[in-house]
């Protein structure tokens, strides 16, 4: 860490200098990245096997596939995301303009978490970079193989000068956070994010913070056995298959009505198996847990009996290999760790409801979610799901998903987080929208200025008001402006 | 025999606990999420403004001899006017944004819905009690939330006229106002909100985003900085004069956020610009400014030893060029003009907030952006020419919250552009619908249907399975038929 004050002088220089806002250097170092993921796709699949046993086509579908989209999204909206927006003005304002143009911050941090190492590094870069910032990546040492490949080789890809990777753990992380930033995106969990904003009080750093929460699935009494199929398939997948459920949006728990709840686990454990095989450590359509200690922290939460006799598949755990199967629990208690916490992990807490609608009350009971789902074809049901709940999105009939899409905000509400990103909205978030207004010297209106009396009283607040008959009346002499 | 000592209600960290429990409570009701609630009390905004007018001018007069034009035009009327604008628009930002969706999530309709956060603080500041007061007020309500308002208690005709005045036209149980001071606010900031509105200093905006970020409360912070303005030669020096002296004296005697703090310019120029300052500065304030009912004062004495000191800098003696005279009874400070000052004295240091006006000389005018963007980014950065390549020069070099060309803070009544800082002068923005969106959540909501599963998405995997699943994320027409027909 020695040197980095003088680094990040460097590198504020270098924003200095202008070569970051140019678009073609925008797009270069788009492409670079593109070219990064391509040549070096097998060794990414590798770091990610090795960091977190995942198979390469999770990693696709999570973290490359959706990579390489997003940077397209954005080569292709550059342009357009860069240039200034005219500004509408009252009729009034003669000879006058207004605009709004965006501008990048300067040099800003981004600090990614472990689960997807990749996804969550470069999406945030995608934006600093497009938006025109120097950026400084810090990758998490929880998933060191992948933090390697992007410390050591992407930047021989981007230019140097520009975007650097510091590699590290907790003393780094404090390190960095003791800097002057234009602006911080960090993603992890809500003690860390407390701990981000407060350092970023001492320079008024602005934030993003992408943390978690519990993020509940409302499945509906389905009738349709292929409704049910597909919304078992959704819910299985996104919770099982996307990192072993360490992941911010994946399904933390369900709610679901009573008399529906052995149907819904009936299927569910007839697909776990057709889905992961018989050996999902083997096959690699499980990841595993990141690391011993959150291992241990997830074995805790079935320490309870209570908790225990609540599981009605799976809770196999192989601490030597770090892995959990998929595990289906019924109506753990609802005091209990495993329902007042994150999990961030294999266990499904099915929580058993006399109606469907009171799922609302539930949810609203505790704080905002990073995502919402609901599984129900009840339009009714689902009316009140969007305007009774709140949390920073909801996705109707599937679960996941809605990270994939760049025309919708990613971002949390309350606990669940500050700001937002992905698509155009990365952009947004680092750039400045700097007001421009300008003006000719040749109109001006005479009753600006002072000494004042009632007359020109009466003319500004018409002005103002835009009222133009107003004020033709009292030039005229016929009124002295007043609102009714 | 004992007295009956009426006590003053102490507002206290359980009393700020009890209030915003309170507000929790109403706004989960869904009260002040309808419609028709929100027009009331815009409505209601209006009514008191045009019923109380010259309570309000009163007020003000008290507490900073605001001169009554500038009471009624830049605190009243633009505060209706965003009444008006919300009032007109409401229907339409209230509704959900329709959202493209490509076919990686094919087939599915998406939107952004705008809902309240919920349960806001709105600080505001002394030298616009009321626009700075209510214009966050205004949006806080257009975006359906409860609130608290604490308005600055150094402005104290102004705080007492609102904490009556709001909840005798507004929804008193949604709509709170609690006067007071240090403590009062430190009670206020220990509480969790939703979110915090601050307008004010950067040092107390630490202090505010220090509380919010134990909540994880976002935040707007309004603060200020020393706006530049530059004045090139070749310009129509006698309007430039005008719109610098009203910008600058002509609102509230310099003591505002997007005041123009300091000039920079060539020696030649500044030689005509001083000539030209001081013969309308005589038009406009006559020979005894400190006399002219058209110049607020300043709001108290320890801003007035404040900016004082700054006069009474060794390094600026000798250059005041114009007035410099003082009236500490009164709380007046007279126009004065600063010529040639040097980089380091106090006065080019720190936000001025008071109706001096440095000069600043540079060898060529291109010289000045290089020394505004080595400061602090100001909330607003003012340049005068005629010349084309220097404005597009300066519009993209010198970063600031906003940029006025050839006039001064027109940007503030200009509601289709957000009005905010950017680094030391803020986070954040406001004002028409900027003000709706800062009190708003955009939630994404995305509907997708049981009808098209794509099998791709599931374990196990097989290599026809990812070969397809690669196309189908990239969201491209072709590439997903050529996938489909087993071509790549």
């Amino acid at each position: 860490m020695e040197g980095l004050e003088s680094d990040l002088e460097d590198m504020r220089q270098y924003f200095r200098s202008g070569k970051t806002k140019d678009a073609a250097w925008r797009q270069s170092q788009l492409k670079g990245l593109l070219l990064f993921m391509k040549e070096n796709e097998k060794d990414i699949f590798k770091a990610l096997k090795e960091d977190l046993g995942k198979h390469h086509a999770e990693a696709y579908r999570d973290e490359i596939g959706t990579l390489r989209k997003s940077i397209n999204f954005a080569l292709q909206g550059l342009k357009e995301w860069m240039s200034g927006k005219a500004a509408k003005l009252p009729k009034i304002a003669l000879l006058t303009s207004a605009e709004l143009v965006p501008e990048p911050l300067g040099l800003v941090l981004v600090i990614s978490s472990w689960n997807f190492p990749f996804g969550l590094s470069l999406e945030p870069l995608i934006g600093a970079i497009a938006a025109g910032n120097t950026t400084v990546l810090k990758p998490s040492d929880l998933a060191p193989a992948c933090a390697s490949l992007l410390a050591n080789v992407l930047p021989t890809y981007l230019d140097n000068k520009a975007v650097k990777v510091i590699p590290g753990g907790g003393a780094v992380g404090e390190h960095l956070l003791q800097q002057k930033w234009d602006k911080i995106l960090f993603t992890g969990s809500a003690r860390v994010g407390r701990i981000v904003m407060s350092a970023a009080v001492k320079h008024l750093t602005p934030v993003v913070l992408e943390l978690g929460g519990k993020c509940p699935a409302v499945v509906d009494c389905l009738s349709s056995s292929w409704d049910k199929q597909v919304a078992v398939n959704r819910i299985i997948v996104s919770k099982f298959g996307a990192c072993a459920g360490q992941a911010c949006i994946a399904i933390d728990y369900i709610l679901v009505e009573r008399r529906f709840a052995s149907t819904l686990v009936d299927l569910m454990k007839v697909m776990i198996k057709k889905m992961f095989g018989e050996n999902p450590r083997e096959t690699n359509s499980v990841a595993r847990i990141v690391n011993r200690q959150h291992f241990l922290r997830l074995k805790n939460l079935l320490s309870d009996s209570a908790v225990r006799n609540s599981i009605v598949y799976g809770g196999s755990m192989d601490e030597k290999n770090l892995f959990i199967e998929p595990t289906i629990l019924v109506d753990p208690p609802l005091d209990a760790a495993i329902m007042a916490e994150e999990i961030f992990g294999p266990l499904l807490p099915i929580i058993t409801l006399d109606k469907i609608e009171d799922s609302v009350t539930f949810i609203n009971s505790r704080p905002k979610p990073l995502a919402i789902y609901a599984f129900t074809k009840n339009e009714k049901f689902r009316r009140r799901m969007v305007s009774e709940t709140s949390s920073g999105s909801l996705v109707f009939n599937d679960a996941v998903i809605q990270y994939a899409a760049d025309t919708l905000p990613f971002g949390g509400i309350g606990e669940s987080g500050v700001g937002k990103y992905h698509g155009k909205f990365s952009f947004e978030t680092f750039s400045h929208y700097k007001a421009v207004v300008r003006r000719s010297f040749l109109t001006d209106f005479w009753f600006r200025f002072p000494p004042w009396n009632d007359y020109k009283l009466s003319l500004f607040e018409a002005t103002y008001a835009f009222d133009y008959v107003g004020m033709l009346l009292v030039i005229l002499g016929l009124k002295r402006y007043r609102y009714n | 025999m004992a007295t009956v000592e009426e006590q003053k209600t102490v507002f206290d960290m359980d009393a700020a606990n009890m209030l915003n429990k309170e507000l929790r409570d109403v706004f989960a009701s869904g009260k002040t999420r309808s419609y028709e609630w929100r027009i009331s009390q815009l409505k209601s905004i209006i009514k008191m403004c045009d019923d109380h007018e010259e309570d309000i001018a009163d007020a003000l007069r008290q507490d900073l001899s605001k001169p009554e034009l500038e009471s009624i035009v830049y605190e009243l009327t633009m505060l209706k006017n965003s009444c008006t604008l919300a009032l007109k628009e409401l229907k339409h930002w209230m509704m959900p944004e329709k959202a493209k969706t490509s076919l990686t999530t094919f087939p599915s309709s998406a939107e952004i819905v705008s809902e309240p956060l919920g349960v806001v603080l709105i600080i505001s500041a002394w030298n616009y009690p009321f626009l700075l007061s209510l214009d966050p007020l205004v949006g806080a309500i257009a975006a359906g939330n409860a609130m608290v308002l604490k308005p600055s208690e150094l402005a104290p005709a102004s705080s007492s006229l609102m904490a009556k005045l709001l909840p005798e036209y507004l929804d008193s149980s949604s709509v709170k106002v609690v006067e007071g001071a240090v403590s009062e606010t430190s009670a206020l900031l220990e509480q969790k909100w939703d979110k915090i509105f601050y307008t004010g200093n950067g040092r107390v905006g630490r202090i505010v985003m220090g509380a919010a970020a134990k909540h994880l409360t976002p935040v707007v912070l309004e603060l200020g900085g020393k706006s530049p303005v530059v004045v090139d030669s070749d310009i129509d020096m006698q309007v430039a004069t005008r719109r610098i002296i009203v910008g600058k004296w002509g609102c509230n005697n310099g003591q505002a956020c997007i005041s123009p703090d300091y000039i920079i310019t060539t020696k030649d120029c500044a030689e005509k610009l001083v000539g030209s300052l001081k013969k309308e500065l005589e038009t406009f304030y006559g020979k005894n400014p400190l006399e002219s009912k058209d110049l607020s004062r300043i709001v108290n004495s320890s801003h007035f030893a404040r900016l004082t000191k700054l006069l009474d800098d060794d390094k600026v003696s000798g250059k005041i060029v114009y007035g410099g005279e003082r009236d500490e009874a009164n709380l007046r400070i007279a126009p004065t003009i600063l010529l040639g000052v040097p980089q380091n004295s106090l006065i080019m240091k720190e936000e001025i907030f008071g109706p001096l006006l440095p000069i600043f000389i540079v060898s060529k005018i291109e010289d000045s952006f290089d020394m505004i963007n080595s400061g602090t980014k100001p909330l607003a950065a003012y340049l005068f020419t005629n010349n084309k390549k220097l404005k597009e020069q300066f519009v993209m070099s010198v970063s600031a919250g906003g940029v006025v060309i050839n006039d001064i803070a027109l940007h503030l009544a200009v509601h289709s552009v957000p009005f905010g800082g950017v680094g030391e002068s803020g986070t954040g923005s406001y004002h028409g619908k900027f003000s709706f969106d800062a009190f708003t959540h955009k939630k994404a909501v995305l509907y997708r249907s049981f009808v098209g599963d794509a099998a791709v998405r599931y374990p196990p995997y097989t290599r026809r399975k990812l070969t397809l699943m690669k196309a189908l994320i990239t969201g491209n027409v072709l590439t997903i038929l050529r996938a489909l027909l087993g071509l790549s």
